[in-house]
């Protein structure tokens, strides 16, 4: 199947928002200096976390594999720089939580003295896809849009379906985040690598690099890079400003027209849909054997002095990024990961940049003023018209609110992208979106509660089972003695009687023959 | 009249062969609201129902022996989904059965007190302690339910229950309508100031 972009689609709903991009798009991506301290958190993605391949004291150099995956939805976790392990143990995290999570502390030595590569690939095009995936998966690759998903699970579409269709996702829809503009702006190059790389593991036809048309210079630098490759399976595609656009099913339907299914994935309709950081990091893996060890960082908001792209290591303290950029300015209120809309607020600054950290924003209650508290649903409808996976967000929030977890499946809960749309055009300031997260979070409790009972159940059932074989085995091995005892018994007594039978005989010979009878009687003993 | 006869006697034998086989090919071995029951307990085979576990009460239950509200770690949800279930009225927790507590708890062997009597073992009613006569036991944490079976038996007083803690894979998000989310992280404000 073959994709035309000339023409457009327009998802549901949608919000044009205030675009704040200017505060931190204008400067090139600065690098920060060697941290003192980075804290490596050994789950930066979805799954499971990894397992420390490395002890307390251990002197590491910038590449090493320091965990390795546990299980299949699970990457590695590498060394940022050289230097040496002094901690593992659990330490607060960026997450939603404020929960500590198990981490390994690296005192960087200030050498940054690289590991020698593991089996370094010549030519990738010699490779077979699965060589790719694997390679892929070793440099600790994922989602670097927010989401944080193992990159190498997404080529390898269990579904068995081919691909037709690579979208590269480079609409940036939330407000304030840059650091995807600033890296299409200055490594077009290695995008445009790692889509070539992606379309070799795919054997995809085709790639749309959507842009949103708020971005022109990023959207002429990739326009550049495509045309000096001279690809023409590559295309770049301008698309509307339209919050959230970057969201995977909504880019796709704006650029497609077609529907990934419910709770299904883009692979299903033979699409896969990345992020440029994403695409620039997995060029880097194959052509420059370099792990994700560092990541773009927008470091924005009024809340902060001088607002700018910084590359920084994986496992940076929050706090030496923001006094990199000026520190914070009277007034500020709020550090959030993420942007505005979809972000969380941390409850401190020491924490460390993780893979997923897209975006700091150092917000003042001017820009991001306290939500009122809320009050009832009117039942106004607004929500419905904005929400771009046409749901029904009044009847979502009406069932999470009656903790109805059935009810609320049924109305396509798990469709929700938490794009946080509906909550921003609330009259009532209803906080629906966390309603949405509770219902979820509630409902995999639930799921896994389940499978534990089950498994509980099935357990007790064996045990029953075993202390009942037992008990038989038990009793059939007592049975077996009784008998044998019984048997035993039974001949002893015929020995008995045939050695009384014998004397008697004996005694009857004897005195009948005398003498003669005794060597016989030897003889029978 | 006679023909008549023949053909419904003969309609009539082969319906009930039918019928017959249909019996033995379909046969229920037991009643399925056991079955549906059980699962609706989560399966800690406490003991608490004064049942010897979940399946036995969920027998009780449906033979009318045992009412629908002694599950203790089940609690209010199990009641509601009990009388959903079998169209009865909701009730409190019966008085006999002990307190609910609050979240999850596993069994934890003090290792420097065990002296590997094995009775803790054979209490477990999931199979969940490993150890042997004599030798040190310990708790399988994933497959603890937490039934506090273990605790009476052991001699030495060396086994307690401890909170399961959420991590990153289970943590919950609260719900807005129980609290007001304080959204103002204390270190930004403070160095801000």
């Amino acid at each position: 199947m073959s994709y035309d972009f000339s023409r457009l689609h327009r998802f549901h709903g949608g919000l044009v928002l205030e675009e704040h991009k200017r505060e931190s798009s204008e400067t090139p991506i600065e690098t920060l200096p060697l941290p003192d301290l980075l804290t490596l958190p050994l789950q930066q993605h979805i799954g499971e976390p990894a397992t420390p391949m490395v002890r307390v004291g251990e002197t590491v150099a910038k590449g090493q594999r320091l965990a390795r995956p546990e299980g299949y939805v699970s990457v590695p976790i590498h060394a940022p720089t050289s230097g040496k392990i002094v901690a593992i143990g659990d330490f607060p995290v960026p997450h939603p939580s404020g929960l500590k999570a198990p981490c390994i502390v690296l005192e960087p030595d200030g050498e940054d003295r690289w590991c020698e590569p593991e089996n370094p690939i010549e030519d990738y095009t010699a490779l077979d896809p699965s060589a790719l995936r694997n390679r892929i998966r070793d440099a600790g690759i994922v989602g670097l849009g927010g989401a944080g998903f193992p990159s190498f699970i997404k080529m390898n579409p269990a579904t068995g379906r081919p691909i037709d269709l690579l979208v590269v996702n480079g609409a940036e829809c939330e407000p304030w985040i840059t650091c995807d503009d600033r890296l299409m702006r200055e490594r077009a190059e290695a995008v445009v690598g790692g889509i070539h790389i992606l379309l070799h593991a795919l054997s995809a036809a085709q790639c749309a690099i959507a842009i949103e048309d708020n971005k022109p210079e990023a959207i002429a630098a990739m326009r550049r890079a495509v045309a000096s490759v001279g690809d023409d399976r590559m295309q770049v595609v301008e698309i509307p400003t339209l919050y959230p656009s970057g969201g995977e099913k909504q880019l796709i339907y704006v650029l497609t027209g077609r529907e990934v299914p419910s709770q299904g994935l883009p692979a299903d309709i033979g699409i896969v849909c990345h992020n440029p950081g994403t695409i620039a990091a997995i060029h880097d893996a194959v052509v420059h054997h370099r792990p994700l060890i560092s990541r773009i960082v927008t470091v924005t908001g009024d809340g902060v002095k001088r607002p700018a792209n910084v590359e920084a290591l994986i496992g940076t303290p929050m706090v030496d990024l923001i006094e990199h950029c000026g520190g914070y300015t009277p007034g500020a209120d709020r550090l959030i990961m993420g942007g505005p809309m979809m972000g969380y607020a941390l409850p401190e600054d020491d924490l460390p940049v993780i893979k997923t950290t897209n975006c700091l924003l150092v917000a003042t209650r001017r820009t991001l003023p306290l939500p009122p508290p809320p009050r009832p649903c009117i039942r106004c409808g607004e929500c419905e018209r904005v929400c771009p996976a046409r749901l029904l967000p009044q009847q979502l929030y009406w069932y999470a609110h009656a903790r109805d977890f059935d009810r609320i499946q049924d109305y396509h809960l798990f469709d929700c992208i938490e794009c946080g749309c509906c909550a921003h055009v609330c009259p009532s300031h209803i906080p629906l979106v966390q309603y949405y997260r509770y219902a979820k979070t509630e409902i995999w409790e639930i799921e896994r509660e389940r499978r534990k009972a089950e498994q509980a159940r099935q357990r007790h059932e064996a045990r029953l089972a075993r202390l009942e074989r037992e008990k038989r085995e038990r009793e059939e091995r007592l049975k077996k003695k009784r008998k044998a005892v019984r048997t035993d018994g039974d001949r002893r007594k015929a020995e008995i009687a045939a050695a009384l039978e014998r004397a008697r005989r004996k005694k009857a010979g004897g005195e009948a023959q005398g003498a003669a009878t005794t060597p016989k009687a030897q003889g029978d003993d | 009249m006679l023909p008549a006869i023949l053909v419904l006697a003969t309609l009539a034998g082969l319906l009930g062969l039918l019928l017959g086989y249909a019996a033995e090919r379909f046969r229920v071995e037991e009643d399925p609201i056991v079955d549906q029951i059980n699962a609706l307990l989560p399966q800690t085979q406490c003991g608490q129902c004064g049942y010897p576990g979940c399946r036995p009460y969920a027998e009780a239950i449906a033979s009318g022996e045992a009412d629908i509200n002694r599950c203790v770690p089940g609690g209010e949800s199990v009641i509601h989904a009990l009388a959903d279930l079998l169209g009865r009225d909701p009730k409190p927790l019966a008085e006999d059965v002990g307190e609910a507590k609050e979240g999850k708890y596993v069994a934890v062997i003090d290792e420097t007190q065990c002296i590997g009597c094995t009775l803790c073992i054979q209490a477990c009613p999931v199979d969940a302690i490993v150890g042997a006569a004599k030798h040190l036991h310990t708790v399988i944490a994933e497959e603890c339910t937490g039934c506090e079976l273990c605790v009476a038996p052991c001699p030495v007083d060396c086994i307690h229950m401890e909170p399961v803690k959420p991590d990153l894979n289970t943590w919950k998000w609260p719900s807005p309508a129980d609290r007001w989310i304080d959204i103002t992280p204390p270190a930004a404000a403070e160095s801000a100031g």
